[in-house]
């Protein structure tokens, strides 16, 4: 079957700069592709370039196998990463402007009730919070019943319950069937919500795969946390561990968590202070680069 | 588009006010500097007088002088108060009062000094000979300066609005990332501008309708020509100055370079348009600028109109050439557009 969307060799230059070099994947229908990366990494370029904003300096775009025409806008919804809307309308004004524009589209009420926008439906574009205004954007997105949607890090500058509850939003879009496409640099907003990631730096695709493959692949080591007082008096050093030390705890990473633990055991460490981390995106990507995710 | 953009107008209080207000501010200070008077050409300085306000007839000058309409007499309590003010071309000519030798100050660099010399000169030898020429009579209505000015104000609200409108908040919007949020919908670039357009000329005739109602209640206003041939100039004139709003949004995103564009187009125009005053007298140049705004031919069609009785085909000329100029401006505008920064 024909992926929903498909990239070839995309490109983008500006003028000294590589923002897009080269890169390629496809969009299966149903799916929620993430793009993940630092700041910088191209990731909004990206997108961009795929959403029509802005033309690619080479490769090519398929939609449902074919070059993007006209009907594309009628059929995708663009959530901005950044986006002013027009001043002096209220929310429910901007949805029936942007609704005007589009042949095909939900009712009024009913997008209302799948984004939450009830509490401040009759505000002004420019008084509403910052999870709300996600929230309306979100809506703008949806408001064409649109087949593809490009989130592009829609949960960025949210509280930590703002951000869970868009998240919510966004699983209820999924269930109903629609394809998304999401950049984020947020590595558990990737994990949790993508079956595909594309993990992307200086314009690249450094890796691609769902979130557990790429775990499995590049970082499936476990580390195992210990506050430093918990190992005085012992001699750690002689363990068979991989272990690292900074000035309270000691980090020891191992892909046996059984064995490193009967290690620990044997040698009466107390484990009451003991942490646990899985491994996860973030350490992903520092294999692959050497740096973190967010600096 | 067409009612989110007039929705936006109506709501924003700072532009309302600047569209609907300014215009009634102007017309007020005017009555309040002229006192309802008609417009004093020439200001004449009188020592030694106790106040600066004075009446005429207790003046000790020649009659004929004295009772000129077009002359206002200002006191002054010594002579040296009156060179000063002359020096700096506050007043026009200065002179004592009853005094036996007629004794007068001008300033040579003012040319109003130099008519005021001849008259005051020419009043003297009349003094004890008076000798008339022959009056030849002005027939028509009288138009007063205020009528004259009153289209000119229109225009120049419209000029602002249409410009300022247009041209800045189309840019505020490519800056800001409205326009790139509707690029990514099936809105095409010629529907969104037509509906700014639209939106702009709706609003700029309803804001004259306003205007015009509103200073006609406290200025009555004559109309020898047909008002609506005068709302169809205007029409016409607030497409060709849309469109020229249109060309400056095309492209820019940098507010403050639109906003330095914006005054260096509209200062000029509203000067070389005759808003404010005639230039007839201007090098040749200088008039060959003024024809080529849009602002010069409204106002030259809607005055005629309104102190001469104009009819549209009087005024066909100046139609024709906004309506080319709206034409221009919007292939011009419309082909250079872009959505993104």
């Amino acid at each position: 079957m024909t992926a929903l969307l498909q990239i070839i060799e995309l490109e983008k230059q500006y003028k000294n700069v590589n923002a897009v070099n080269g890169i390629n994947f496809s969009v299966e229908k149903g799916a929620c592709f993430g793009i993940l990366g630092p700041n910088g990494a191209g990731k909004t370029t990206t997108i961009e370039v795929i959403e029509d904003v802005i033309p690619p300096t080479s490769g090519k775009i398929l939609y449902k196998g074919e070059p993007r025409t006209l009907s594309f806008r009628e059929e995708v919804g663009i959530q901005f990463q950044n986006t002013a809307l027009f001043s002096f309308l209220t929310v429910r004004e901007t949805l029936n402007t942007f609704k005007s524009l589009y042949h095909n589209t939900y009712d009024l009420d009913e997008l209302i009730h799948m984004c939450s926008l009830n509490g401040f439906i009759d505000q002004m574009n420019d008084r509403i919070s910052g999870g709300q205004k996600q929230r309306f954007m979100l809506a703008l997105a949806l408001i064409n019943k649109p087949e593809l949607i490009f989130l592009d890090e829609p949960s960025t500058g949210l509280d930590p319950q703002s951000r869970r509850n868009l998240w919510d939003v966004i699983r209820g879009i999924k269930k109903i069937g629609k394809t998304i496409i999401l950049t984020t640099h947020y590595m558990e907003e990737a994990q949790i919500l993508c079956d595909d990631i594309a993990i992307m730096d200086h314009g690249k695709i450094i890796a691609q795969g769902s979130p557990d493959a790429l775990i499995k692949n590049y970082s499936r080591e476990v580390t195992v946390i210990l506050p430093k007082k918990s190992i005085e008096g012992h001699q750690i050093k002689n363990l068979p561990l991989a272990i690292s030390e900074s000035q309270d705890q000691i980090k020891i990473k191992t892909d046996d968590i059984n064995g490193c633990l009967e290690t620990l055991i044997a040698s009466h460490i107390n484990l009451k202070d003991m942490s646990v981390r899985s491994p996860n995106l973030e350490n992903v990507f520092l294999t692959l680069t050497g740096r973190q995710l967010r600096e | 588009m067409f009612k989110a953009r007039n929705y936006e107008f109506f709501r924003d209080r700072a532009a309302f006010g600047w569209n609907f207000l300014f215009p009634f501010l102007i017309i007020a200070g005017f009555a309040i500097i002229f006192g309802g008077k008609e417009y004093s050409d020439y200001k004449v300085g009188v020592f030694p007088l106790a106040q600066k306000k004075t009446d005429k007839t207790t003046l000790q000058l020649p009659d004929s002088f004295k009772n000129n309409k077009f002359i206002e007499f200002i006191g002054f309590q010594t002579e040296e108060d009156g060179i000063n003010r002359l020096k700096h071309h506050k007043i026009d000519f200065l002179l004592k009062n009853n005094s036996s030798d007629n004794a007068y100050w001008v300033n040579e660099t003012s040319p109003k000094g130099y008519f005021l010399e001849q008259l005051f000169n020419g009043s003297i030898a009349l003094k004890d000979h008076p000798v008339n020429g022959l009056k030849g009579e002005v027939h028509g209505r009288e138009i007063r300066y205020i009528d004259w000015f009153f289209p000119g104000l229109l225009g120049m609200n419209m000029m602002f609005s249409a410009l300022w409108g247009v041209g800045y908040v189309v840019v505020r919007y490519r800056k800001n990332g409205v326009l790139k949020r509707l690029k990514a919908t099936p809105l095409t670039a010629v529907e969104y501008l037509t509906s700014q357009m639209l939106s702009r000329i709706f609003l700029l005739m309803f804001t004259l309708a306003v205007v015009w109602l509103g200073c006609d209640l406290f200025f009555s206003f004559e109309v020898v020509g047909s008002l609506v041939d005068i709302f169809i100039v205007f029409f016409i004139g607030s497409l060709s100055l849309t469109a020229l709003g249109l060309i400056l949004a095309s492209r820019g995103t940098s507010e403050e370079f639109t906003s330095g564009i914006l005054n260096f187009i509209t200062w000029p125009m509203m000067f070389l348009s005759e808003v404010w005053f005639s230039i007839e007298g201007a090098p040749q140049w200088v008039q060959t600028i003024s024809k080529a705004l849009p602002l010069t031919h409204m106002l030259s069609a809607a005055r005629k109109i309104m102190n001469d009785g104009a009819s549209l085909l009087d005024v066909h000329t100046e139609l024709e050439v906004m309506a080319v100029m709206a034409l221009v401006f919007l292939i011009i505008g419309a082909s250079l557009f872009s959505w993104n920064s």
